[in-house]
């Protein structure tokens, strides 16, 4: 007989006994979450990617000192691309007797390719989208520079040999890059005017970019055909290049995705494993009995592995439709968030759902269907033997193992699957030792009536006891995390971007300015910001041996050192950077040669703690070690070096001060002011950016939402599923003790005590388990401070012991109602 | 079926405990044989043994002329599935699948062919035609054994081991299905071997054995039979049977 088509048979017939009914919802509503959040996930990301693309102003650009050979051009018209090309460099404005340094940008018809450009039609109109790129014979100025030529829009100004007319102020452009401690304010024109300027010299420093924008595939396949072609003196600049303080924030929010999945991908395997081992405990007498018709263990074995099978392509291929049906009502509720709209999923998600979920299902059930089929035949006549083997954790390191697999796979990030890994296992240890350590304790709680005869239940009832309890626990944790520790991590990010976060930069201060400055705060009441000494200076040497910048293979290695950097000294690390290696220097350090590296400058330039870096300053050198390496949370947006000295070893070199400040809405006049009595100041917005990061923040915050229902409804899976796997042991021993006269009271009260003492254990350990993983994340993954969230405690371990007696009351509320005979005779 | 010095000893709290002692039984085709004994004499571990679902400690076991454990586990089943049936004091249907499923199960579990028709036709035989879309719990404690009866002969085994087939059944349904039983067994022309305490039962095969604290004696006395029987049946089905 064929056994494909006797397991489709019997799968039926278990169907229809609604045997399989908790499995396939669980291994569909594992799929469906893996898949809304797989699918969902990646649509994000590439909305994220596209927005990210706004900071380059494109998906990708080559940069260049030089004009770029039109042969780039080409080839991204043919691989579908399109492309804009501007080209910056400094210049002097003049208008009547004022001449002001500006940044000017020449840009071509098309520019940007990603994001918008903001203009308002004066410095006190409302902003507004702008209609394309300034028309020839005009140009867009920064409100900086419109201060500082005194010019009002329709005024025309002088740049090189032509006579340009300011039509707007520009008060957004996307791609607004390069150093902020180096920019002039800037002027926008465009790409026709640009010979009539006469301005581009063979000489001058000019930098030409040429952006370019289309399908994610054809960006990728341009990148791989012009990475090698690129010249010199050329770079190619993807996303992933974009700002820091941007890139670091959606690196954020993918972790928090990433998690949102991981922890519905651990859901599901506990909702599979307690499925399964209720399934076996349910067929053991099924297995014993076809082995006594004569069907070798092979044979049962491959029945019910075939059942498994169809079962989990079918619930997998239910739970990726269900996955993708959802992530579209995701999309559409969220889509006003993603002003550009969500790219459609990859459906790579499909395969990779389904593959997911069978491999979910199988890897739980396997070892349950192995013990099945090996139960003793002998079974028949002497119903109290079971399977071989107790169900211990042995056998189930197969399920860990895919489920682990399975969180690297979903996460992507082997550090953070790592973690959960670690959080998942340490939260089962845990949770069984809690309850071999309760089943202990309540052997001392003798006593009669119902309510003894419930706790007696736990610790008679041992395994059975230990797998609620784990169950229980994980759900519980589950929904916490969601939850509370959601909550606070979601706070924790937005407070590292609070709303009085600096938003000017003001650099060149001037060291007698100092004093000046700091009486300019107070008699304005704002408060006076910190000052940050800055020594610029080149890295020449590392260890003795010259840097030079054709000796390193990565372009930002290379225009690291063909820079000056801007060195700094503190005699106390600043709250917002962690020492990651090494120490830092104490007060009796003062003087001695020692520096502190930010890590990502570090390992770019391949510096080692113990190293000893040789700088010009001015034309003196001066080398000294490195001491210490430094973590920096880019995205705060504070003042932050990347080489930081010990006090007293620059003091002798000329330096400026440097100051970030929060400068409320509408308070403009205080700028102008400070620029009229300091005019050497110059002063940077970065409020376009940070309304930037903020937006990532407040999407990725929405899609969250979202995506954990799906692990809510998981984590709910897992109750259920736990509370069903006693239920046929407690119909049993009810009918069994009201035959014996217990009254319905009695055998209320009996699951009662049982529920809630199982359920405050649960309560407990979930609440341990998510402060622990609260702990993790924030402070080994999202590099977050670490809040103790009482209410965990407070809050998660009554409402556990209420829902969990709730739920398992009313999940085995047939106990009281149902005839005891019907089920004895079962 | 031959058995010769069959043993079966575990052990119990540290000290060996013997279950069977040395039993020799010889069952002849087509011969109906009834082993008697009280609770706990090892009735049911001979059986388990007989039928290959547990390893003796010593002893051998041929069926049809083969070395019951001389095959594998999988060699035993497959033998089983050729030549034994089985009916049980609990009936040991399958609560999820119809009666009319339960008949075929053992069929399609051998590959057999239009197992549906020869279950119906079985299901037929043993009076239950209209019932085969009935789930175990809606049929009678008698009617559920029947279905095991039609399970047991639908495969038409050459031995049939019955473990207290009317044991849990009252007097009148018991006999009932003995009758039936007899009945498949002479058409079939099966051999039957059962073990019960109940004397009527007993009574109607050709031989009776007596297994008492492990050892297997020969023909019981009619007296004893008796005496056994009176004791054993529920005081119920005994006022059952007077009226």
């Amino acid at each position: 007989m064929n056994a494909w088509r006797l397991s489709l048979r019997l799968l039926r017939r278990e169907w229809r006994a609604g045997e399989l009914r908790v499995l396939l919802l669980a291994v569909m509503v594992a799929v469906a979450g893996l898949t809304t959040v797989g699918f969902f996930t990646d649509r994000v990301r590439q909305a994220l990617d596209r927005q990210a693309g706004q900071l380059l102003g494109a998906d990708l650009v080559i940069a260049s000192d030089h004009p770029l050979p039109p042969g780039y051009r080409e080839a991204a018209a043919k691989f579908g691309l399109r492309l804009a090309r501007t080209v910056s460099f400094p210049s002097m404005a003049l208008y009547g007797e004022r001449t002001r340094l500006a940044e000017v940008k020449a840009v071509s018809p098309g520019y940007p390719l990603r994001g918008r450009l903001q203009v308002s039609d004066g410095p006190a109109a409302p902003e507004r989208d702008a209609a394309g790129i300034p028309q020839p014979g005009t140009v867009w100025l920064e409100r900086r520079l419109l201060d500082q030529l005194a010019l009002k829009v329709g005024d025309q100004l002088v740049l090189g040999n032509a006579r340009l007319t300011v039509a707007a102020v520009l008060t957004r452009e996307p791609d607004r890059s390069g150093n902020f401690f180096s920019i002039a304010p800037r002027l926008m024109m465009n790409w026709d005017d640009l010979a009539r300027t006469g301005l581009i010299q063979p000489a001058s420093r000019v930098h030409y970019r040429l952006l370019l924008a289309g399908p994610v595939r054809a960006g990728a396949a341009f990148r791989a055909w012009a990475q090698p072609r690129l010249g010199r003196g050329e770079r190619l600049e993807g996303v992933e290049d974009a700002r820091p303080e941007v890139r670091a924030a959606l690196d954020r929010g993918q972790v928090y995705l990433g998690l949102a999945a991981l922890v519905s991908a651990v859901l599901a395997g506990v909702a599979v494993a307690l499925g399964a081992r209720r399934f076996m405990q349910r067929h053991l007498d099924s297995c014993a009995l076809m082995r006594c018709f004569g069907a070798s263990q092979g044979l049962i074995f491959r029945l019910y592995l075939y059942q498994f099978l169809w079962l989990g392509l079918a619930a997998s291929l239910l739970g990726s439709i269900l996955g993708y049906l959802a992530q579209n009502v995701l999309a559409y509720w969220l889509a006003p968030l993603f002003a550009a709209g969500l790219p459609q999923p990859a459906l790579s998600g499909l395969p990779r759902g389904v593959l997911a979920g069978m491999a979910l299902l199988l890897s739980f059930s396997l070892p349950p269907l192995l013990r099945l089929s090996s139960v003793p035949t002998l079974r028949v006549l002497r119903r109290e033997l079971g399977p071989p083997r107790r169900l211990g954790g042995a056998s189930y390191v197969l399920g860990f193992a895919v489920v682990g697999g399975l969180l690297l796979w979903q996460a992507g990030d082997i550090r953070l699957g790592a973690y959960a890994l670690a959080g998942l296992g340490g939260t089962m240890f845990l949770a069984a030792a809690a309850a071999w350590g309760l089943i202990r304790l309540l052997a001392y709680f003798r006593g009669g009536g119902a309510w003894f005869y419930g706790l007696a239940n736990v610790s008679r009832r041992k395994w059975g006891s230990v797998v609620q309890i784990v169950g229980f626990a994980l759900g519980v944790m589950a929904l916490l995390l969601l939850t509370l520790v959601r909550g606070d991590l979601m706070e924790s990010w937005r407070n590292t971007l609070p709303p009085d976060a600096p938003n000017r930069f003001v650099i060149n201060v001037q060291p007698d300015q100092l004093a000046p400055l700091r009486r300019f705060f107070s008699l304005q009441r704002r408060p006076v910001p910190a000052f940050f000494p800055m020594v610029r200076g080149r890295l020449v040497a590392v260890n003795g041996r010259p840097v030079v910048a054709a000796g390193y293979a990565d372009e930002r290695a290379r225009r690291l050192v063909e820079r000056e950097f801007n060195l700094s000294w503190a005699s106390r690390p600043r709250r917002d950077n962690q020492i990651v290696a090494g120490r830092w220097w104490g007060d009796s350090d003062r003087g001695r040669p020692l520096l502190s590296v930010e890590q990502g400058v570090a390992r770019t330039l391949g510096i080692r703690l113990g190293d000893r870096l040789t700088y010009d300053v001015a034309g003196t050198r001066f080398t000294a070690k490195v001491a210490n390496l430094r973590k920096v949370d880019w995205d705060s947006f504070q003042v932050n070096f990347f080489v930081v000295a010990a006090p007293g070893l620059l003091e002798g070199y000329p330096a400026s001060y440097v100051t970030s400040f929060y400068l409320p809405p509408g308070k403009g006049a205080l700028l102008n002011q400070m620029v009229e009595a300091f005019p050497n100041l110059t002063v940077i917005d970065v409020a376009a950016i940070m309304s930037q990061v903020r937006a990532v923040m407040d999407r990725v915050a929405g899609a969250m939402e979202f995506v954990f229902l799906f692990t809510l409804l998981a984590g709910l899976g897992v109750l259920y599923a736990a509370i069903v796997a006693t239920r046929d042991e407690r119909l049993y021993e009810a009918a069994l003790l009201r035959t014996l006269g217990a009254s319905r009271r009695q055998l209320f009260a009996g699951q009662l005590s049982e529920f809630a003492v199982i359920g405050l254990l649960a309560g407990l350990v979930a609440a341990a388990g998510a402060s622990g993983a609260g702990y993790l994340l924030s402070t080994r993954v999202l590099n977050l401070p670490y809040v103790f969230n009482p209410w965990l405690w407070g809050l998660g371990v009554p409402a556990a012991g209420i829902g969990v007696t709730l739920a398992g009351l009313l999940g085995t509320r047939k106990i009281l109602v149902r005839p005891p005979l019907e089920t004895l005779r079962a | 079926m031959q058995a010769a010095g069959l043993t079966k000893q575990v052990e119990s709290q540290g000290r060996p405990l013997v279950i069977l002692r040395e039993v020799d039984l010889r069952v002849d085709a087509g011969e109906s044989v009834a082993i008697l004994g009280a609770s706990g004499s090892g009735k049911s571990t001979l059986l388990g043994l007989l039928a290959g679902l547990d390893h003796p400690s010593a002893g051998k076991v041929w069926i049809d002329g083969t070395d019951l454990f001389a095959l594998n586990e999988d060699g035993r089943a497959a033998l089983r599935a050729r030549m034994i049936g089985f009916v049980f004091q609990a009936f040991h249907l399958l609560p999820a699948l119809t009666a009319l499923e339960n008949v075929m199960l053992p069929l399609e579990l051998a590959g057999a062919l239009e197992a549906r028709q020869r279950a119906r036709a079985v299901m037929e035989r043993v009076g239950l035609g209209g019932r085969t879309g009935h789930y175990p719990a809606q049929l009678s404690g008698g009617e559920q054994q029947r279905v095991a009866i039609a399970r047991a002969f639908a495969s038409h085994p050459k031995l049939l081991l019955a473990d207290e087939p009317t044991g849990n059944l009252d007097s009148g349904t018991g006999a009932r299905i003995i009758d039936l039983l007899f009945e498949l067994n002479r058409e079939q022309g099966t051999t039957l071997l059962l073990v019960t305490h109940d004397g009527e039962l007993a009574s109607r095969c050709s031989r009776r054995l007596k297994l008492a604290a492990g050892v297997l004696e020969d023909e019981l006395a009619p007296q004893e039979e008796a005496g056994l029987n009176v004791r054993r049946r529920p005081p119920v089905a005994a006022a059952d049977r007077a009226r």
